[in-house]
């Protein structure tokens, strides 16, 4: 029996800090503790500040979700004030959204996930020349076509919100720009283009014939497009063998419109669905560097320990749901949502593959809503409407982020913030252990994940936790 | 040249926004300058003991290092450590390897408000001991001291901006590529003055409605921003309006307010955003370089001097009332 410890970092082409600590035994990972590095605290910086205020600050936790804080917090804020947006204003501020998530999963697949598949490691393999080719980090053919056509869709956020990231037109009433009938002939084109990108380039087939795909076979067997290439390496890696999950998800329900979410909202729990209480959430402080107990984020407290002691590893809380972990993201909220070859997927297991092939879904599925959207804007229509906030109360606002379930809790006295908190998607992925020991979803994962005897950052758990597509500057705040 | 980037705390956001660089793309433009990507943490290959065995090579000398980026504030907390950001894997803060490396650049280049002065990262209080690498706030002397020199004898070059426009991150890079980025090419906040020489008010669309103090009273309505809105346009720098974000639009275009983000401090204004102090009615906060009385008598003339087109524009959500054709007959 061989026992190392391997300490992984820094870990990049992830969005911000990350380290991991390894326990390996005989060859695989025996244990696993994700550190989020880096605190800046977010959520004391709200206290007192204008509740208005939390659209201009929070988007600024995160340069990659900016959008999705924004949404967040304007959700928070319409909560407070009982009010929703108007109709079109919550149609334009989801298509900035889609268009968010959408590059976020464009730029995971081939800036983030796919370049090391180039790697020198996997020289030999039937596929390397072609991973080389398309892959290799800043070089390869499909990274620089995808940061141009990347560049270019994010021409519908400059239309509807100025720039991108950091917009602030998502306001609780609406967007604060109505677009106008050349606008809207703009998106089309735009939408157009990045259309034809997809087709030609990420699936080699229609939009629809991916997004329709109905079975894992069919999923999983793709050969078209840099999503087949995916897909062969992902079967020649057995990568539907490593990075297992609990099979358990959670999706807030994605881009809230006036007849309910494009993308439903759930619980799922190895074929069992049902619905979202967020009453039964709490964040474990037991191994974060913060201080205080276990609270709903509505009682919640950011209140860092800095003297750093142990047994906390981590500035990131463990939130829990009804006291267990969850998993959330594209694969989440496929299956949540119903998708046939997403549920397909995960009734054989949550893996590295079933992560990445969600998240292709999803940018199929993203393309045909946004283009939907964008058609149905009626440039004659009020696009915001009048939202007076209480002096005092309580907000909630729900939002699903390219890498999943995004939750904004608000509260105002005396018409100052006196409580904001913030629980993120990675915060859930990336969470440490809780009381109980129970580790969170990605060191769940990363148990036993195979270790070369030279390697000192194993490639199974790069893989492993760039599946997740983790936002580390989301997680701790 | 070689480039070493380190994201810092920050939210990583002037890398997503250099992404967005076009004509040509950002890989195309750095490249074709001769700048390459010692090691980028969102696009590198490199991770873990690869990255460790570069930083070691920068510091023992064996590797050379042109530009040192930086993108995020640098954190001091808890009690002076910097223990709230550890570069992981290493041991040891982001502020112990910033102060270890920055010397050893020829050029240093801190990229984004909370790299050039501490931004958002150091609002409400700053809980995490946020500051710039060469500012802390708009004083002298952050994480490097004010007399900190790098190898080519210039002092950081601040590409202040929440996020960063991509091209301000690309044409200063391409500057210093082309030896012309000295001290005369900098503001006196070590900003370039290619784009800060500029106000966010210049080719602003509401240039109409600022003449005639035509104001818009809600979010959504297409007046000027200054007078009720908490629009600082007419005081901060940047070509944002000139130059165009995303495809050419920026925050103004887009009917919110400018806050600006290119200044250090522009996280903490003494009022919300969006919403203008007044004294006695009366906006606080002058266009740069504008007399009060001036202003003051001004403002009031052209108030009365409005017309109408403007003053029902100014309160709508989309352009009401066309300008008036001249039919080319008398």
């Amino acid at each position: 029996m061989t026992e190392r410890s391997l300490l992984v970092g820094p870990f990049n082409r992830v969005e911000g800090d990350l380290e991991i600590r390894l326990e390996v035994k005989d060859g695989r990972v025996a244990q696993a503790f994700a550190n989020s590095p880096m605190f800046r605290g977010f959520e004391i910086m709200m206290l007192g500040k204008s509740p208005m205020d939390a659209l201009t600050i929070t988007p600024r936790i995160c340069g990659i979700c900016s959008i999705s804080q924004s949404a967040a917090a304007s959700a928070a804020l319409g909560s407070l004030a009982g009010l929703p947006p108007a109709p079109q204003g919550a149609l334009a501020a989801a298509i900035m959204h889609g268009v968010e998530n959408l590059c976020d999963h464009l730029t995971h697949f081939n800036l983030f996930f796919c370049a090391d598949f180039a790697r020198a490691a996997y020289a030999g393999r039937p596929w390397h020349d072609r991973a080389v080719a398309r892959f290799t980090a800043m070089h390869g053919s499909a990274v620089r076509s995808s940061v141009e056509a990347r560049a270019q869709i994010l021409h519908i956020v400059g239309l509807l919100g100025g720039k991108w990231p950091h917009t602030l037109a998502i306001q609780p009433g609406g967007v604060t720009r109505a677009p106008t009938a050349r606008d809207r002939i703009r998106m089309t084109s735009i939408l157009a283009a990045f259309r034809r990108y997809l087709e030609s380039t990420l699936f080699g087939a229609p939009v629809e014939e991916f997004a329709e795909l109905s079975t894992a076979q069919a999923l999983t067997g793709w050969t078209r497009g840099d999503a087949g290439l995916f897909m062969e390496i992902a079967e020649d890696l057995v990568l539907a063998d490593i990075g297992h999950g609990s099979g358990r998800f959670l999706s807030f329900g994605a881009y809230p419109l006036p007849d309910g979410p494009a993308l439903a909202a759930g619980t799922w729990d190895n074929g069992t669905l049902g619905p979202v209480d967020t009453t039964e959430i709490r964040e474990d402080l037991s191994h974060a560097w913060m201080l205080g107990e276990a609270r709903h984020p509505t009682e919640g407290q950011t209140d860092p320990d800095e003297d750093m002691q142990s047994p906390a590893y981590s500035w990131c809380k463990a939130p829990r749901l009804a006291g267990r972990t969850v998993e959330t993201g594209a694969l989440a909220r496929q299956v949540i949502d119903g998708h046939p070859a997403a549920r397909d997927l995960v009734a054989s297991g949550t893996n590295v593959r079933a992560r990445v092939a969600g998240r292709l879904l999803e940018i199929a599925r993203t393309q045909i809503l946004l283009e939907t959207w964008v058609a149905a804007l009626k440039t004659d229509a009020a696009f915001i409407t009048d939202v007076a906030l209480p002096d005092a109360g309580s907000g909630e606002g729900l939002v699903e982020a390219a890498r999943g379930a995004l939750g904004h809790w608000i509260k105002v006295e005396k018409g100052r913030i006196s409580g904001y908190q913030i629980v993120a998607p990675t915060t859930w992925n990336f969470s440490p252990r809780d009381a109980s020991g129970t580790p969170g979803p990605v060191e769940a994962a990363l148990e036993g994940a195979p270790v070369g005897p030279g390697e000192e950052t194993p490639l199974s758990v790069q893989h492993i936790v760039r599946s997740f597509d983790p936002c580390m500057v989301c997680t701790v705040h | 040249m070689n480039i070493l980037w380190l994201q810092s705390a920050g939210c990583g956001g002037c890398t997503m926004s250099l992404l967005c660089a076009e004509s040509p793309g950002v890989l195309d433009l750095l490249g074709d300058a001769g700048l390459s990507f010692l090691w980028h943490p969102a696009l590198s290959e490199q991770t873990g003991a690869e990255v460790r065995a570069l930083l070691a090579g920068i510091e023992d000398g064996s590797q050379t290092l042109d530009i040192l980026c930086v993108e995020g504030s640098i954190l001091t907390g808890p009690k002076g450590t910097g223990r709230f950001q550890m570069l992981s894997g290493t041991g040891r803060s982001m502020l112990d390897w910033v102060r270890s490396l920055a010397p050893l650049a020829e050029q240093v280049v801190a990229v984004g408000t909370c790299a050039t002065y501490g931004g958002m990262t150091s609002a409400g209080g700053n809980p995490a001991g946020a500051i710039g690498l060469q500012y802390d706030g708009s004083y002298p002397g952050g994480a490097l001291p004010a007399e900190f020199r790098a190898r080519s004898g210039m002092p950081v070059i601040n590409v202040a901006g929440c996020p960063t426009h991509p091209d301000w991150v690309t044409e200063t890079l391409l500057l210093i590529a082309g030896g012309e980025m000295n001290k005369a090419a900098l503001d006196e906040l070590g900003r370039p003055l290619f784009y800060a020489e500029h106000l966010v008010h210049h080719a602003c669309p509401k240039n109409e409605f600022y003449e005639y103090k035509a104001s818009a009273e809600k979010p959504g309505q297409l007046g000027c921003m200054m007078e009720h809105m908490g629009c600082v346009g007419t005081q901060a720098v940047g070509d944002c309006n000139i130059r165009g974000w995303n495809g050419g639009s920026c925050c103004t275009r887009a009917g919110y307010a400018c806050i600006n983000c290119t200044a250090p401090e522009f996280e903490e204004p003494n009022h919300p955003f969006t919403e203008t102090p007044k004294f006695a009615g009366i906006p606080v906060g002058l266009p740069s370089d504008m007399p009060k009385a001036w202003f003051m008598a001004l403002a009031s003339l052209s108030k009365a001097a409005t017309p109408k087109r403007l003053a029902e524009n100014a309160v709508a959500d989309r352009i009401e009332v066309p300008p008036t054709l001249r039919t080319g007959r008398k």
